[in-house]
């Protein structure tokens, strides 16, 4: 039986990690790396890195932390942020990513979408769209949530897939950072609109939360950040919880 | 002892390498490399592949006599072979991906698109999955049956002869995930991206 999984995303900034899980025998906390095989040795399902380096000279930093996670972790590695055309997923590929998310460089050229997942296969093509509510829809942010582009999101979605993205990564920014949940409604409509697996993203702040996103939000992998980080719960925590509430978990 | 891994512009294959280099540390060489002498003159071979059936055909025949190499390697010579993904899918006769398309031919069979059910399953398949062992294997051994794998495809491997099916695993009905005939092995599945249990066949894999 086909799993769900649990994704936990680090987030990196010039090469560091900025919000990181707090243990005191880490040699050096602030590496991706480190953290990275720390999820990975319990028993995360992937590992996500979001790039949120603001300037551009230090934007290569990611390529090496990438190259040095993927020769310590054997787990899918998902690099997202900052993917800007067909060549930056390539050299991500190349260093050792198994798949890259794109957000603003897919709404702004959806070739990018077309063409990478032809070129590289849709299996390592991952759509993000933060999207927001507005009235009676949700519409498609950029730029880390900066700019509206005014893009119906759940049509947006079906048009990735369409495109050729192998999975989307939804999160909600109405959710994001409240630990109050996922955006359940924009989760099952998003996920019924479409075939491919679906990502919810942005609200955890309980293990209910996961549970939730997964049986009523249908989506076949949950990513959360700060309950990992902040050492709240642990991976292999989160798994028992969901496989006590009768979720299928790899353990 | 030499393995080498194809590289003929198939996708990705850091994943791979790094598995394999991991694997293997010092004891034993791991060469990536279209070279067909290098092919020809190595111990064991393998074969990844990642996008369509037909761009990885397509890549394997832009490569001047690199099928001719490999049909000598693993069907002449009969020495160890290991396709991953796509690499396991091109033995077959016929590829039905993007257009109907040549396959290597090794094992008798097709690969056709996952029957979804009118969407009642997701596609592509992606994630952990339990393989079920039907069959013994060496690049099988220590690794328990109902392990997990990861799964990245929307197309299977259906062979004509059942004899060669090593593990199947439960998605939409049983697909065909690992087959083995006489010295060529397959996984649909990714080894390199399956923890302990994927690097445990790689190492059965080397240690054959």
């Amino acid at each position: 039986m086909l799993k769900n999984r649990i994704i936990p995303c680090l987030d990196v900034k010039n090469g560091r990690v900025v919000k990181g899980i707090n243990f005191v025998d880490l040699k050096d906390a602030g590496d991706p790396v480190e953290q990275a095989k720390i999820y990975s040795d319990g028993g995360a399902d992937e590992i996500c890195f979001l790039d949120i380096t603001a300037s551009n000279e230090n934007r290569d930093t990611i390529y090496d932390v990438v190259e040095r996670t993927s020769k310590k972790c054997f787990v899918p590695l998902t690099v997202g942020g900052g993917v800007r055309s067909v060549e930056d997923i390539n050299k991500l590929l190349n260093c050792g990513a198994d798949k890259v998310s794109i957000n603003t460089a897919a709404v702004n050229n959806s070739k990018v979408v077309l063409e990478s997942s032809k070129k590289f296969g849709s299996q390592c093509i991952v759509v993000a769209i933060d999207a927001k509510k507005n009235r009676d829809k949700w519409e498609v942010f950029t730029h880390g949530g900066r700019n509206n582009s005014g893009i119906d999101a759940l049509e947006y979605a079906k048009k990735m897939e369409e495109n050729g993205a192998g999975e989307l990564l939804v999160t909600s920014m109405d959710k994001d950072g409240t630990q109050e949940g996922y955006d359940i409604d924009l989760m099952t409509k998003i996920a019924s609109r479409v075939n491919i697996p679906l990502i919810a993203s942005g609200g955890v702040g309980n293990l209910d939360h996961l549970v939730d996103g997964i049986k009523l939000g249908n989506a076949s992998a949950v990513l959360a950040a700060s309950i990992f980080h902040y050492g709240k719960y642990s991976v292999k925590e989160a798994k028992e919880y969901l496989d006590t509430k009768g979720i299928p978990v790899r353990i | 002892m030499n393995v080498t891994i194809v590289n003929y512009n198939s996708g990705n294959i850091s994943s791979v390498i790094n598995s394999f280099k991991e694997v293997a540390q010092d004891k034993v060489n791991i060469e990536v490399t279209s070279d067909l002498n290098k092919i020809k003159s190595s111990d064991k071979v393998v074969l990844p592949g990642q996008g369509s059936f037909k761009s990885c055909v397509d890549a394997l025949n832009k490569i001047n006599g690199l099928i001719d190499t490999l049909n000598e390697f693993a069907i002449t010579n009969k020495k160890p072979l290991l396709g991953i993904c796509v690499g396991l899918q091109m033995f077959a006769d016929i590829g039905y991906e993007e257009t109907e398309t040549k396959g290597l031919g090794w094992i008798s069979g097709k690969v056709s698109k996952i029957d979804n059910q009118n969407g009642k399953y997701k596609l592509p398949h992606i994630g952990w999955n339990q393989i079920n062992i039907v069959k013994d294997s060496k690049i099988f051994k220590s690794i328990e049956n109902n392990s997990h794998m990861y799964f990245v495809h929307s197309y299977e491997f259906i062979p004509n002869n059942k004899s060669v099916i090593v593990a199947t695993t439960d998605y939409c009905k049983n697909i065909v995930c690992s087959i083995e005939k006489e010295n060529i092995f397959g996984t649909q599945f990714h080894p390199e991206k399956s923890e302990k249990d994927g690097l445990q066949l790689i190492k059965n894999f080397i240690n054959l």
